[in-house]
């Protein structure tokens, strides 16, 4: 086995006396596909926003790409090539769909600084935002300004933002929460094909079972803030212990 | 709308050969505090940060170009760009300590700030005067060996207007830059714009500098059109006009500030001319426009135009 892209050892996080986070350790393998499962309060957003710089863990350490980020502010572990999706939908509503992937494409490109030259007019990012926007379906909806589109759109505009930062480590959160069965179909489909690609690590979390199965090649469990199991889909779904904590009477066939 | 725009720059620039002597003084008020609004805006509208302590860096600009003028006898010019850096420094420094609070915290950062600078302009009487404010300089020579009689009203509303016009075309092209463009996307979610991979908080204290070299460059062209730079031009309701002046013009649009500073001076001009109670009747015309214009005057007007 590889060196693994992303290394988390033994992460805490205390809210005053409560822990939310509790001594996780997780290593995820390039171009692996990992999904983070467990019922609400479980730690799992607590766990992405160490991770991605939001919070700074109690104690523990993140490594990415034999490099230590632990702490790190998120504008930085972005630039390293970690980027994250948010379970609601967090786009720049007063911009255009285009603008919104511009401005994660300026970051990109380092022109956030240039005070006299449109993003508009830079051919680099142009280029670059109507691949991304027609990879994910929403190029006929460049100039609609994103407070107007629809949810499903907006959770799309979502994971453009995040491709567009070029990132080689994707956390999702939830990315198909709220959506129709049709729109949570052509999501998983997304995801498979840019796993397949073979240029994205993922680490998923997800409260659909059959996205998390369909998409996951392993599948971390926590309950409480800490690691309950850790395996294969098949695993976890044999694991007596799961089923008990979380999948209870759920199917899982 | 660009037609419209040079009817309107046509229309200013041929303004002393029409309108009223008076006016003249009018129209210098409303270009120099429609930079200041203009300025004011791009840290409020562009960037969603409500200062209330701008006029630090306006009346930072009035006193070090009365002082330049003063003590050095230079050119309006080399006064003018003494001014902006000034104030450019003044604003990196109260901009470096303010941009890390959250938006309560700014504005009554920006406004303890701003009170402090009042302060010293009113009692470091050695170098400020006090409250008479600094008096006597002489308006020589313009600059750039142009023979320009500076005293005469028509002429300095001119140099006014080209400078005025000038320094809004830089403004402008900030606000459709790449920069301008992660502004925008800092008002909304300075966060998001953090997990692209950008320092929004080094933006925003960018932002706060380039408003306050402008607001210095519109203080400078105010204490010669004045006469006088005094602690008032400092004074924390001094801070409030550029506020006014926006939101009633409409902060959505490049243009509003100075459509809300020319109904600003317009307003207080005409109120003033006609009764002594004009903070009363001001008072009751902001708050009716306010209300009835929740875009800002220019701002509604152009959004029923183009029907957002």
């Amino acid at each position: 086995m590889s060196e693994p892209i992303l290394s988390v050892k033994d992460l805490r996080k205390s809210f005053g006396g409560v822990r939310a986070v509790d001594g996780v350790s997780l290593d995820v393998q390039p171009r692996e596909t990992v999904a983070l499962i467990g019922p609400n309060g479980a730690g799992k957003t607590t766990f992405y926003n160490m991770i991605s710089g939001r919070m700074k863990p109690t104690a523990g350490s993140v490594r990415f790409q034999d490099q230590d980020i632990t702490g790190l502010p998120p504008h930085t572990i972005s630039r390293l090539g970690i980027s994250r999706s948010f379970q609601i939908n967090n786009v720049f509503t007063e911009l255009s769909a285009r603008q919104n992937v511009e401005v994660a494409l300026t970051a990109l490109h380092r022109k956030h600084f240039s005070m006299f030259r449109p993003a508009s007019r830079n051919r680099a990012i142009q280029e670059e935002a109507d691949a991304v926007l027609e990879r994910l379906g929403l190029r006929h909806l460049s100039d609609t300004r994103a407070g107007v589109l629809s949810y499903g759109d907006k959770r799309l505009l979502e994971i453009a933002i995040v491709l567009a930062t070029r990132p080689s480590l994707v956390l999702l959160d939830e990315p198909t929460a709220g959506m129709t069965p049709e729109e949570t179909r052509h999501v998983t489909q997304l995801i498979k094909s840019l796993a397949a690609s073979g240029d994205y690590t993922f680490l998923i979390t997800e409260h659909d079972m059959h996205v998390v199965f369909d998409l996951a090649d392993r599948i971390l469990v926590m309950h409480r803030g800490r690691r309950l199991a850790e395996g294969t889909p098949e695993e976890i779904k044999a694991d007596p212990e799961v089923r008990q904590a979380y999948l209870g009477e759920e199917e899982v066939a | 709308m660009p037609a419209l725009l040079v009817v309107l720059l046509a229309a200013l620039a041929a303004l002393p050969y029409f309108a009223p002597y008076f006016y003249i003084f009018v129209a210098t008020e409303i270009l120099i505090m429609g930079l200041f609004a203009a300025s004011f805006n791009l840290i409020f509208g562009y960037t969603g940060m409500l200062s209330f302590g701008h006029a630090a860096f306006f009346g930072m600009g009035a006193y070090a170009c009365a002082l330049l003028l003063l003590h050095f006898e230079v050119s309006l010019l080399t006064a003018i760009l003494g001014a902006m850096l000034a104030s450019t420094l003044l604003a990196a420094a109260i901009g470096f300590l303010s941009v890390r609070l959250g938006e309560v915290y700014f504005a009554m950062l920006t406004l303890a700030f701003g009170m402090m600078v009042y302060a010293v302009a009113h009692q470091w009487r050695s170098l400020t005067n006090g409250s008479d404010g600094i008096t006597g300089f002489r308006l020589t020579e313009f600059g750039l060996g142009l023979d320009l009689q500076l005293f005469n009203p028509a002429v300095y509303y001119h140099v006014v207007l080209v400078v005025v016009v000038l320094a809004s075309l830089v403004l402008y092209l900030i606000t459709r830059s790449s920069f301008g463009l992660m502004l925008r996307a800092i008002s909304e979610n300075p966060e998001r714009v953090a997990f692209c991979g950008v320092n929004e908080r080094r933006h925003r204290l960018v932002a706060f500098i380039i408003a306050g070299l402008f607001a210095g460059l519109a203080g400078a062209l105010f204490a010669p059109f004045n006469r006088v730079a005094s602690p008032d031009m400092v004074h924390w309701t001094q801070s409030a006009e550029p506020v006014l002046m926006t939101i009633l013009g409409g902060a959505g649009y490049f243009l509003g500030p100075f459509f809300g500073a020319a109904m600003f001076v317009l307003l207080e001009t005409w109120i003033t001319s006609f009764t002594e109670h004009w903070m009363l009747l001001l008072g009751i015309a902001l708050a009716l426009l306010v209300m009835f214009f929740r875009r800002g005057v220019l701002g509604t007007l152009l959004d029923k135009v183009t029907g957002r």
